[in-house]
């Protein structure tokens, strides 16, 4: 099925994060821990899915000169309706994540799929795409939370993995922590793809 | 007050550096700053729209929002302001003034879907709020960010124009090595902060 097959491409071949290079200044702020990242990442792909179904519903309506400012609106709305409930429900969450909930509006991911493909494909086509790029969103900042947690902090969602002695490395949780992993989970993802290249 | 702002300015421009400490600008500063004269021409331009859009997302917050109590419509509000903003002056740089085109209206629209502004708009009016005092701590802070901004992406482009020469392994080209040099430049800014 060739929805499976996007949802897969969302996470692997064309993760915003490590293959298409967007969406960096959410990833690196909220990968300090896997909660934060987990919370921004569903946060994202709800704002996602949602625009991206609106904006393809209203596709043929919208008139070319307001083209960018109305998918703007649209996306600003489902983002304060998304920041609302974070902080009724999630007051903690929503503390931590501070102004990057709010910034999910400019979020590259989002403003490309939405100018990009669904102004062009059917809400269904554009519900499926922002759930694959959201979960490869979702993937790419639990993945550079995983190691920034661990050894930033010697835990994993809270809980000490590597008992008291252990003495973090906490350049991990701060910004250079953030760059550096980012930076080489990068390589490793052209590494990967360069030696499947190779191997065709 | 002349004070407080001097200390708020230097706080903004380093201490909490937009691009190394906040994070707020990295798309544009890592995909721009390949040389170092058009970042910092880039620089300037995120400055002066900084500034505008401060200014204008001020007003709509004071005269607008918080007189009609629609504060929760700050979201939508200061992002349609800052892309009609963003638009305008590129329309502008394209008919009127079109020689200011290629050394500033070309890097309007990366500055338009970017954390920066937004960021520090958002910022202004949760610190600051809509009392009329504190307008020039909103603009100095804007400023300051842009100033902050400009440093970050010339440092980085300095950076990255003397990699270029070396060799760097095949995996890490382009915005890998960019980011450990951002890594590392980051680590510098550290010491702003420690005691």
């Amino acid at each position: 099925m060739t929805y499976i097959r996007t949802l897969l491409n969302g996470i692997f071949e064309e993760n915003p994060v490590f293959v298409l290079v967007l969406g960096l200044a959410p990833a690196l702020f909220v990968s300090t821990s896997v909660v934060n990242a987990v919370g921004l990442g569903v946060a994202t792909l709800i704002v996602l899915i949602c625009s991206n179904v609106v904006i393809s519903l209203l596709r043929k309506f919208i008139p070319n000169k307001i083209r960018l400012l109305s998918q703007v609106a649209i996306i600003a709305c489902f983002v304060t309706i998304v920041q609302i409930l974070l902080n009724t429900y999630f007051p903690d969450l929503a503390r931590d994540l501070g102004i990057f909930v709010p910034l999910i509006v400019v979020n590259g991911i989002i403003v490309y799929e939405a100018a990009i493909f669904a102004t062009e494909h059917s809400p269904l086509e554009s519900f499926i795409k922002g759930a694959a790029i959201g979960l490869g969103f979702l993937a790419a900042l639990i993945v550079m939370a995983f190691f920034r947690e661990l050894l930033g902090n010697g835990t994993i969602l809270g809980f000490a993995v590597f008992g008291e002695r252990f003495d973090p490395a906490s350049i991990m949780i701060m910004p250079p922590g953030a760059f550096l992993t980012l930076g080489i989970g990068l390589a490793i993802f052209a590494a990967v793809k360069s030696r499947g290249k190779e191997n065709e | 007050m002349i004070r407080d702002l001097a200390l708020l300015a230097l706080g903004t421009a380093l201490i909490n550096n937009l691009v190394f400490v906040q994070f707020l600008g990295i798309s544009p500063a890592l995909n721009m700053s390949k040389n170092v004269k058009s970042s910092a021409q880039m620089g300037v331009a995120v400055i002066f729209v900084l500034f505008f859009a401060s200014l204008l997302t001020w007003v709509v917050n004071t005269y607008f929002l918080a007189y009609l109590r629609w504060e929760f419509l700050e979201n939508v509000a200061f992002i349609l302001v800052v892309v009609a903003f963003v638009q305008f002056c590129e329309m502008l740089t394209r008919k009127k003034f079109k020689s200011l085109y290629p050394i500033f209206g070309r890097y309007l629209p990366f500055i338009m879907a970017n954390c920066a502004i937004l960021g520090i708009v958002l910022i202004n009016s949760r610190e600051f709020g809509v009392l009329r005092e504190n307008f020039a701590y909103n603009i100095a802070n804007s400023l300051a960010a842009g100033i902050g901004f400009f440093i970050a992406i010339v440092l980085l482009a300095g950076v990255r124009e003397r990699l270029e020469l070396k060799n760097i392994p095949k995996a890490f080209r382009g915005i890998p090595i960019a980011l450990i040099s951002a890594a590392l430049i980051a680590l510098a800014f550290i010491g702003f902060t420690a005691g």
